[in-house]
Parts: structure tokens; C-alpha cells; sequence
């Protein structure tokens, strides 16, 4: 069977992220599946056995700073040798704003079509989309090349099928013109151990009901006692409640979650964009008549100050 | 500096949206087209660079001919002149290929800084800014949260998963907007007045050296096989908390076992 390539996406804190997961169990159904690591030095090394665990046969590697020192072009580079040498039968990378570059810069450098927010991937390379905010479905097909595509993290359920991959270091020749953004400094704003918002499971939100920053304990509690990232609609980030890169809705991320909690959220169809593929929704709201219940599996319409303290005070009595 | 914007006329996100039934490209006809939102975050940020540092503002949009709507009003913010490149041969064009047109005209007009939106709302593909780059073979700075211009040099805060990102490079450069960075002016009365009268350059495929065979359906390199509508969801169960709203809710995620 042919090789599949996967385009691990793998943070330093975390190790390697539940969407590189999907991929690999994704590209079991597709061939034999390899695993590309790009990074800092060592990066292979640490990420193999959890590579291994799902089933990764090879891991290539090309680290270092070239790699890591410069935003994606280098990255774009060294799979596009990869790709033109092992001729893959696909090339699967995060739908992450990274993952996203990465596979724009291989469009064009292999003139190869592309598939973004891909949900589901057949054997024939049909791959599922979901668009317009979760309401249209689309069958689609990569017509030049080989399937391209960036998978939407929490689209499939990972599991671990146990192989040994060997592990190749690839020569690192990057051009010039692919060193041109230097990353001199990363910045960490991530708060404590919570998981990353577009691969948690559970996601609790906030929104311009919370009513200032401080507030979002409540919605921070909430998510802590259920193992959940923190979200905020853009009425709660536009207000100053709480940092951008936690947006969910048209103009921040797409969350997918099992359980998404909706806390003083109305439900504008900006934030419904970015939430309404979670299999359940639940939400809290004082207006009674606000969207958001349009869509919630469950809702409580009332004070949130009162119903989450309580809520919370419930989740610690059960546990 | 000499600062091209790019704007793209995309469905209102606030409306019911869809494929065409007939050729599954994105419905224009029946929506109601305006300014991709993040663009405008794109022209606030090239107009301040303006202000401080000299030099003009050029819209670029590829799109129909109704896409002078979107460009007029991006011109009523402010910047200087516009190029529309229309051709009915683009209908149907994919990203690799819009990207290949767009490096083209962006290569005609010598931009020393080429600014956009970070994705738009009808596609959210969030390619276009790496493939121009890519092509024209200059440095792009992506996602930026926040942009400094000194001369030549440029520095953004990149939003990234975990925080941010610093990222440096020099002009010339592409760089992609969230719409943390900056607030977006209105356009004022005079503003609006002045932009019927700004030059709106229209260049034709023939006009950039791209021949028609290389965009729209016949160069796609992707297709959409299918589509149809995600049946809505519907609400379930809604109560008044009258005091006991809570301890509900916990009951709910106890049998959805999620406590």
C-alpha cells in the first residue's frame, strides 16, 4: 500500500495533538501511514512513541532551526521534496492556521488542488467539507494531483492501532526565499493546563451575559470541573472579557465538541458559525427568547450567576 | 509605501448562504454581496500606515462585475485607487489558480506591501495570503494581531494556539489581518463622495498574460462533487430556573454523561 503522509501537529507542552491523531487513523483507512515531523531539534525523538501508538509505520524528521526558525516556507519545502520522492497516495495536514500554510505553499509548489476543513476523507479521495457555518455539506475532489487536504480537528475519533516506525532524518535544504519571516520570539498566553479549544471535547463559553473579565472564573470553574477548554463569543472578546485567540464563531475558531455550554451567549448567527456541529449543546441565558435555545439540547433560561455556582456546586458533590 | 489591500466581495455571513445547484460555485446572485468583514481590518491598517509613513493605498479585487459595489465602498475608507480584475472565464476559479491571478496583477502593480484579511468568511480557506507569497517569492507574515513598520523593516505579533508569535521581515511582503488589530474607520460623507470619483482600473486576463485555460472550471485543480443542506437543529428541552436551575443542568449532563 501506498505511503500517506501526515503532517504532525504537536505542541511543546502537549506533545502531539489529538487532530495528528485523527490523521493517522484517518490514513490507515487510506494506505500505510507516515508521519512528518517538522520542528526543533529532537522533536522526532519525543513525539515517536505516541506516533507509534496510532500507528505511524515511519516517521520522517527534519529539524532544527532552519526549520523551526522561520515561519512555514522551509516546512512547505522540505514536504514538497518529501512528496515528489515517495509519491504518497495523500498528504493530510491539521486545519490549523499553520496546517492551512503549509498545504497552501505545497498547492502551489506542486500546482496540486487543495481541500480545506476537510471532515471525513473515502478511499477514492472524496473528502467531506462542512461550510457556510455548519449548514452545507459538500462532496468534493482534489482533480489535479494527489488528495491535499487539512483535516478539521474532532472530525473522527482517534484510535491506536501499535507500530514501530523507523525513523528517517531528511536533509534540510531550504532556499533563501524561504527564510525571508524570521520568528524571533514565541509567546505563551495559554492559561494553566486547560485543553487547546478547536480539540477539547467539552468546550464552556462565555458571553457579553458574563459581564467583565473577572467574571469568566465562573465560566473557567465550569469548564475545569468538565475537562474543558474556555470559549468566548465576540461579544465577550470585542467587550475586553477575555483574550481573542478563545473566540468561537465566523471570525475566530471552529469548535466541534461533544459538549459545548453556551453562558449568557444570545446566539447570533457570528457565534452559532462557530459552534453548531457540537453534538450537544447546552445553554444558560436570562432571555428566554434568545436564539441560542434554538439550538441548545437543553436550556435554562435564568441567572447565570446563580444557576452555574450551583451547577458547579452539583458536578463536585457527584464526584 | 506603496500598499495593496486585497478585498473580496463575499455572501453576507449574517444570511442564509449557498452553492449554486446549477455549477456548486458559491451563490452570488441571490445574496446579498458585501466586503469581506476581516478586509476591512486589511484597508484601517494600510490607511494608518499611510498616514504615518507616506505613500498610497490601491484596492485589488478579483471577482464579477457587481464586485465594483464592495470596491466603491472600500474606496470610501479612504485609500487612493483600485484594480478589478474581471473576466467571465474566472467563474469557477479555484484558490490555486485565484492566487495565480492575483500574483500576476499584484506583480504589475509593485506593491512593497501587500495586506489582507486572514481568511474570508464565505470560504475561510485562509491560503490565499501564502500562496501569493509563494509565488511572488516574498516573505508573508501571517495572522497578524498587531503590525510595526519601520522603513523597511517589518515586525507582527503572529496569534497563534498557544499565545503569539513575533515574526520580522523586510518589504516587499504579504501580511494577513485578524481583526483584533486595529477598529475600522467609517467611512465619512466626504469619504463616500470622493470614492465615485477614484480611478477603478479593470484588467482582463488578457491584460495580465494568463490564459483562460489556466482559471476557472477548465483549470481547477478541485471540484465539488456534491452539496446539500445540513438538516437544522432543533431546540430540546428548555426550563426557568426557579431556583433549582443548576442542579437541572447537572442532571441533564449526568444522563448525556458528561459529569
Amino acid at each position: 500500500m501506498s505511503e500517506v503522509l501526515v503532517v504532525v501537529e504537536a505542541t511543546k507542552e502537549f506533545g502531539v495533538k489529538k487532530v495528528t491523531l485523527e490523521m493517522l487513523t484517518l490514513a490507515r483507512e487510506l494506505g500505510t501511514p507516515s508521519a512528518v515531523v517538522l520542528g526543533g531539534a529532537g522533536a522526532a525523538e519525543a513525539l515517536s512513541a505516541k506516533l507509534g501508538e496510532y500507528g505511524a509505520e515511519k516517521i520522517y524528521a527534519a529539524e532544527g532551526e532552519e526549520i523551526d526558525g522561520y515561519l512555514v516556507a522551509p516546512k512547505a519545502t522540505v514536504v514538497a521534496e518529501l512528496v515528489k520522492r515517495v509519491q504518497p497516495a495523500a498528504v493530510l495536514l491539521a486545519s490549523s492556521q499553520e496546517g492551512k500554510e503549509i498545504a497552501a505553499r505545497l498547492a502551489v509548489k506542486l500546482d496540486n488542488g487543495i481541500l480545506t476543513d476537510v471532515v471525513g476523507l473515502a478511499a477514492d479521495g472524496t473528502a467531506t467539507q462542512v461550510a457556510f457555518a455548519g449548514s452545507t455539506i459538500v462532496k468534493s475532489k482534489v482533480t489535479k494531483g494527489l488528495p491535499l487536504v487539512t483535516v478539521r480537528p474532532n472530525s473522527l475519533n482517534p484510535a491506536p492501532a501499535a507500530a514501530t516506525p523507523a525513523v528517517e532524518q531528511l536533509t534540510v535544504s531550504v532556499t533563501d526565499a524561504d527564510k525571508l519571516a524570521k520568528v524571533v520570539d514565541r509567546v505563551a498566553e495559554q492559561k494553566g493546563s486547560r485543553p487547546e479549544l478547536t480539540e477539547a471535547s467539552v468546550v464552556v463559553s462565555g458571553g457579553r451575559g458574563v459581564g467583565n473579565a473577572d467574571n469568566f472564573k465562573l465560566v473557567e470553574e465550569l469548564a475545569d470541573l468538565l475537562g474543558g477548554a474556555v470559549g468566548a463569543s465576540r461579544a465577550a472578546v470585542d467587550s475586553g472579557f477575555y483574550p481573542h485567540q478563545f473566540q468561537v464563531g465566523q471570525t475566530g475558531k471552529t469548535v466541534s465538541p461533544q459538549l459545548y455550554v453556551a453562558l449568557g451567549i444570545s446566539g447570533a448567527i457570528q457565534h452559532r458559525a462557530g459552534m453548531q456541529t457540537s453534538k450537544t449543546i447546552v445553554a444558560v441565558n436570562k432571555d428566554g427568547e434568545a436564539p441560542i435555545f434554538e439550538l441548545a439540547d437543553y436550556g435554562v433560561v435564568g441567572d447565570l450567576f446563580k444557576i452555574v455556582p450551583q451547577a458547579a456546586e452539583e458536578i463536585r458533590k457527584r464526584k | 509605501m506603496n500598499i495593496v489591500v486585497l478585498v473580496k466581495q463575499v455572501p453576507d455571513s449574517g444570511a442564509d448562504r449557498n452553492l449554486r445547484s446549477d455549477d456548486n460555485t458559491v451563490d452570488r446572485g441571490s445574496a446579498n454581496n458585501v466586503i469581506n468583514e476581516m478586509d476591512e481590518y486589511a484597508i484601517e491598517e494600510a490607511l494608518k500606515i499611510k498616514e504615518a509613513h507616506g505613500g498610497e493605498v490601491t484596492i485589488l479585487t478579483m471577482g464579477p462585475d457587481r464586485a465594483t459595489e464592495s470596491i466603491r465602498k472600500a474606496l470610501s475608507m479612504g485609500p487612493d485607487k483600485a484594480v478589478h480584475v474581471v473576466d467571465d472565464a474566472l467563474h469557477g476559479s479555484c484558490a490555486v489558480a485565484t492566487s495565480k491571478v492575483l500574483a500576476a496583477a499584484l506583480g504589475q502593480l509593485g506593491a512593497d506591501l501587500v495586506i489582507c484579511g486572514a481568511e474570508s468568511t464565505d470560504g475561510r480557506v485562509q491560503v490565499m495570503p501564502h500562496m501569493i507569497a509563494e509565488r511572488l517569492g516574498v516573505a508573508a507574515l501571517t495572522g497578524a494581531r498587531k503590525l510595526t513598520v519601520d522603513g523597511s523593516a517589518l515586525t507582527v505579533e503572529r496569534q497563534t494556539e498557544e499565545g503569539y508569535e513575533v515574526v520580522t521581515a523586510s518589504t516587499p511582503a504579504v501580511v494577513s489581518v485578524w481583526d483584533t488589530i486595529n477598529e475600522p474607520r467609517y467611512p465619512s460623507f466626504k469619504g463616500i463622495m470622493a470614492a465615485k470619483k477614484k480611478p477603478v482600473q479593470t484588467l482582463s486576463l488578457g491584460d495580465l498574460g494568463v490564459a483562460p485555460a489556466e482559471v476557472g472550471f477548465d483549470g481547477a485543480t478541485s471540484a465539488v462533487v456534491e452539496h446539500s443542506k445540513r438538516p437544522p437543529r432543533s431546540g430540546g428541552e428548555k426550563i426557568t430556573d426557579e431556583g433549582e436551575g443548576g442542579v437541572k443542568l447537572v442532571e441533564f449532563l449526568a444522563t448525556e454523561k458528561f459529569v
